[in-house]
C-alpha cells in the first residue's frame, strides 16, 4: 500500500540527502516533485498546496540551516507533517450506549457491506454481541450477502425481504435487538451518491430513528479528487464521526486517506486489508506514513506475528532449536504457522524497503516452494518426520511418489533441512558460551 | 431523452463546476499570467484530469496565447481540442466475429460495478433484438451470484452461474458450452472483483481466459475493464495491471452521474490507447449508453 507514493517521495529524497546546504531554489524544486507525486496520489490539490507550504517554511527555518544533514531533518519534516496530517493517534470506537448503533455510510461499490461484517467480527472479538442489519434495501442481492457474511461469521443477521422501508426495517431491528441481548447494531445501508438528494435524506431520517454513537463513512483507498467532496457532504449531512478506508491492500496510493482527514478533521477508524473477514485492521496514522516514506512498518509485522504465534509454543520451539532437537515435524508447524501470517508477499511488503524489493521479485514461486516442502514433509510417516536419518532410497522414492515430486527434490528438502539442524546447533552453543561471557546485547539471558 | 442530452446531463456537474472555475480564472486577470495559469493547472487537476493531460492541456493554452495574443484565445476550445485528440478512437461497438457466439469478458477491481454493467450490457443487446447470456462467475464474494440471477430474473436474460465457492473456469467453461448450444449472439461473463496486485487472483482470471479460449477459439472475444468514475490516478494503474494480464480490448466508466469526475478516462484513453466503450449513468438497466468521445469532450467543455 502506497508503494507509488512512497517510491516517488523517496526519488525526491535522494536529490535531498545529498544536499550540504539548503537554499531556497533547491529545496524548491524537491518540494515540486513532492507535490506532483501527492497529486498523482490523489491528494486534493488544496490539501497537498498547504502541506507544501507548511514543509517549506519549516525547512528553510534556522534550525535546519544549521544542521549538518539538512536532507535527513526535511525528510523528518515531511514525516512529521503527515503524520499531522493523517491525525496524531489511532482512534477507536466510542461505543457506550445499549445497544448502541454503527451506520455504515458511503459511495456504492466502497465496500460497506464487507466492511460491516469484518467490524461485526471484530466488535465479536472484543466480546460484544453484534447484529448486522440489511438496511439495503436497493441494491439487488445485498441482504443475501450480508445474510451470507453472517452465516460465515457465525453472528446473527436482521433481514426483512421485500420491505423497503428503511425506518421500519430499522424500528424492528431495535426491537429484534432488545429481546435478543444484541449490544451492537451495524446498519448496513445502501450505496448513495453523496449529492442525492433523497436518499441522503433517508440516511438522516435513520441516523434520528437510530440515534447511532457511530456513523461511519466507507470510503475507497483508490478514491480521487472527489474523495474530499465525498467526505464533506457525507459530513455535513450526518456528521460523520469517522471513516473506514478500505482496499487497503492494493497500490492505491492513498491520497484519499490524507486528504479526507484534513477536510473533515474526523479520524480514520479502521482500513480494510484484503477481502477476507479479518482483513480489517486499526487505522494508525504513524504507521502509514512511515509507509509513505518507505520506512516499513516493522510495528504492523510483530503485532501480526504475536496474532498468529502462540508464545508458549514459540518458547518450546526456541528450546528445542537450541537443544537441536529440532525435527521436520516442528519444520512442519512452522511452515503452517508461517502461513497464518499470510502471504509472503503482504510480509515483506511490510519490511522497510520492502516495498520496492517486492517490485523485482515474484514471491509467489517461493511461497509455491513452501507449499511443496509442506507436501513433501507430509508424505512422510510420523516415525520419519521425527527421525530423518531412518529415509533409506526406498522410503525416499515412496515419499517422491506420495508428493508427486522427483526424488531429488525429496533429498532437496531433506539437505535444507540438515544445514538448518546443523545451524541451529551452533547458534545453540554460541549462545550459551556467549552467555558464559555475561551476555550478547540484544540477546535474551537464560 | 437523446443521447447526447443523457450523457450531457450526467456531466453537467462537472462541467458546471469546471466551466465556473476557467470563467472566473479568466475573467478575473486580464493576462493570462503564471499565476492564473497555476489556477487553471488546480482546476483541471481538481476534475481527476491527471498530471500529465493537465500539464498537455495547460502548455496548449500557454502556446495559444503566445501565438495568439489574448484576443483570439477561447480557453474551452483549446481544452477541448486538447481532450478530443486524447480521445481521437472512433466510436467504439462491441465487437462481433463473423457470424456465431460473442464472449464478453467483464473484469475489474472489487465494487466498481461489473455485475450490474454485464446486466445493463445483456439489457442492451437484448433490447437490440440478439440474444444474450450471463454467467456468473464471480463464485466468491458473498451473494454475487444471487446479485446477478436477480438481475437475470428481471431483464429474463438465463443466468449460467454455479455454486457459491466453486471454480470460476468451470463456470466459464460451462457458460460457454450453453451459450453455443443455446445460439446465444452474446455471452457476457462477470468475473469476480479482484485487485490488480493480488497475483494470484491475476492468474485465476487468466485461467478463466484461456478455459473459455479452448471451448472456443476465439473468446473471449471482448476483454473490458469497469472503472469506477469516482477513482483517481490509480485507475490508469489499474488499467496497465489488467492489461498485462489479460490484453484488454476496451474500458467500461461506471457511476459517471452526479460525481464531477470523468478526467482519468482522458488519461487512460491517452496511455493505453483503449478504446472506452460504455458509460454507465445511473442505476436502472437502460442507463448504459455508448461512449461517443467527440460528446464526451463537447459536454464537458461546451458554454452554456
Amino acid at each position: 500500500m502506497f508503494d507509488g507514493l512512497s517510491q516517488k517521495l523517496q526519488t525526491a529524497f535522494r536529490n535531498l540527502r545529498g544536499l550540504g546546504k539548503i537554499s531556497e531554489s533547491n529545496v524548491g524544486d524537491a518540494l515540486r516533485e513532492v507535490r506532483m507525486a501527492l497529486l498523482d496520489a490523489d491528494v486534493n490539490f488544496k490539501v497537498a498546496r498547504d502541506f507544501i507550504e507548511e514543509v517549506r517554511t519549516k525547512s528553510l527555518g534556522q534550525e535546519v540551516v544549521q544542521s549538518i544533514q539538512p536532507g535527513q531533518q526535511i525528510i523528518k519534516i515531511i514525516h512529521d507533517e503527515l503524520v499531522k496530517l493523517l491525525g496524531s493517534t489511532n482512534a477507536g470506537l466510542a461505543l457506550s450506549g445499549n445497544p448502541s448503533c454503527i451506520l455504515m455510510v458511503g459511495l456504492h461499490g466502497s465496500g460497506k457491506t464487507t466492511s460491516s461484517g469484518k467490524l461485526a467480527r471484530l466488535l465479536h472479538k472484543q466480546a460484544r454481541t453484534p447484529l448486522l442489519v440489511a438496511a439495503d434495501v436497493y441494491r439487488p442481492a445485498a441482504m443475501e450477502q450480508l445474510e451470507t457474511l453472517g452465516r460465515q461469521l457465525g453472528l446473527p443477521v436482521f433481514v426483512r425481504k421485500g420491505e423497503t422501508d428503511v425506518l421500519r426495517i430499522a424500528r424492528e431491528a431495535l426491537d429484534f435487538a432488545k429481546q435478543n441481548n444484541c449490544s451492537t447494531l451495524i446498519f448496513d445501508t445502501a450505496g448513495r451518491l453523496q449529492i442525492d438528494e433523497p436518499l441522503v435524506r433517508e440516511l438522516v431520517r435513520l441516523r434520528d430513528l437510530t440515534k447511532p454513537q457511530e456513523i461511519l463513512l466507507v470510503l475507497d483507498a483508490a478514491t480521487g479528487q472527489e474523495a474530499v467532496n465525498v467526505a464533506t457532504h457525507f459530513d455535513q449531512a450526518l456528521n460523520i464521526t469517522g471513516a473506514i478506508l478500505t482496499k487497503m491492500d492494493g497500490d492505491a496510493r492513498g491520497g484519499a486517506a490524507l486528504s479526507l482527514r484534513a477536510v473533515t478533521g474526523k479520524p480514520i477508524k479502521f482500513a480494510g486489508v484484503g477481502e477476507k473477514l479479518e482483513d480489517l485492521e486499526p487505522f494508525h496514522p504513524e504507521r502509514v506514513a512511515s509507509r509513505i516514506l518507505g520506512m516499513g512498518d516493522v510495528v504492523s509485522l510483530v503485532e501480526k506475528a504475536a496474532e498468529a504465534v502462540d508464545m508458549d509454543e514459540a518458547k518450546r520451539m526456541e528450546e528445542k532449536m537450541r537443544k537441536g532437537q529440532f525435527t521436520l515435524e516442528d519444520f512442519l508447524d512452522q511452515l503452517r504457522q508461517m502461513k497464518k501470517l499470510g502471504s509472503l508477499e503482504s510480509l515483506v511488503g511490510m519490511l522497510p524497503g520492502g516495498a520496492e524489493a517486492l517490485k523485482t521479485t515474484d514471491l509467489s514461486k517461493q511461497e509455491k516452494e513452501f507449499k511443496r516442502m509442506e507436501g513433501i514433509i507430509c508424505a512422510m510417516t510420523p516415525q520419519e518426520r521425527r527421525s530423518p536419518q531412518i529415509l533409506n532410497a526406498k522410503r525416499r522414492i515412496r515419499i517422491a511418489k506420495g508428493s508427486g515430486v522427483q526424488v531429488a527434490e525429496v533429498n532437496q528438502v531433506l539437505n535444507r533441512f540438515s544445514q538448518m539442524q546443523q545451524m541451529m546447533k551452533k547458534m545453540g552453543k554460541f549462545q550459551k558460551m556467549m552467555a558464559r561471557m555475561g551476555g550478547l546485547p540484544g540477546m535474551p539471558r537464560r | 431523452m437523446g443521447l447526447f442530452q443523457k450523457i450531457k446531463e450526467g456531466l453537467l456537474k462537472t462541467h458546471h463546476k469546471l466551466a465556473h472555475e476557467i470563467k472566473r480564472i479568466v475573467t478575473a486577470s486580464p493576462k493570462l499570467t503564471v499565476g492564473s495559469l497555476e489556477e487553471l493547472d488546480a482546476a483541471l487537476i481538481a476534475a481527476d484530469l491527471g498530471t500529465a493531460m493537465t500539464a498537455q492541456i495547460v502548455a496548449a493554452v500557454k502556446q495559444s496565447y503566445e501565438t495568439q495574443g489574448r484576443a483570439g484565445l477561447d480557453v474551452f476550445a483549446i481544452a477541448r481540442a486538447e481532450v478530443e485528440r486524447s480521445l481521437a478512437t472512433a466510436r467504439a461497438e462491441l465487437r462481433r466475429p463473423a457470424e456465431g457466439l460473442t464472449v464478453v469478458s467483464i473484469v475489474g477491481v472489487n465494487g466498481t460495478g461489473k455485475t450490474t454493467t454485464a446486466a445493463k450490457l445483456a439489457h442492451l443487446v437484448q433490447s437490440r433484438g440478439q440474444k444474450a447470456l450471463l454467467a456468473a462467475c464471480d463464485t466468491f464474494r458473498a451473494a454475487a451470484v444471487e446479485q446477478l440471477k436477480l438481475w437475470g430474473e428481471r431483464l429474463h436474460v438465463p443466468v449460467i452461474a454455479g455454486a457459491h465457492g466453486a471454480d470460476p473456469a468451470s463456470v466459464a467453461h460451462d457458460a460457454v458450452t450453453a451459450a453455443l448450444a443455446r445460439q446465444a449472439d452474446y455471452l457476457f461473463v462477470d468475473t469476480a472483483g479482484r485487485l490488480h496486485t493480488k497475483h494470484n487472483l491475476m492468474q485465476e482470471l487468466q485461467k478463466v481466459h484461456r478455459v473459455m479460449q479452448k471451448k472456443m477459439p476465439g473468446a473471449p472475444h471482448e476483454t473490458l475493464l469497469v472503472l469506477d468514475a469516482s477513482t483517481g490516478m490509480n485507475a490508469l494503474v489499474q488499467a496497465r495491471a489488467f492489461h498485462k494480464a489479460v490484453p484488454l480490448t476496451g474500458l467500461i466508466v461506471t457511476k459517471l452521474d452526479g460525481t464531477s469526475k470523468g478526467g482519468m478516462v482522458i488519461a487512460i484513453q491517452r496511455e493505453l490507447g483503449l478504446p472506452v466503450k460504455f458509460i454507465g449513468l445511473g442505476e436502472k438497466p437502460d442507463d448504459l449508453q455508448p461512449f461517443d468521445a467527440q460528446q464526451f469532450a463537447r459536454a464537458l467543455f461546451e458554454e452554456d
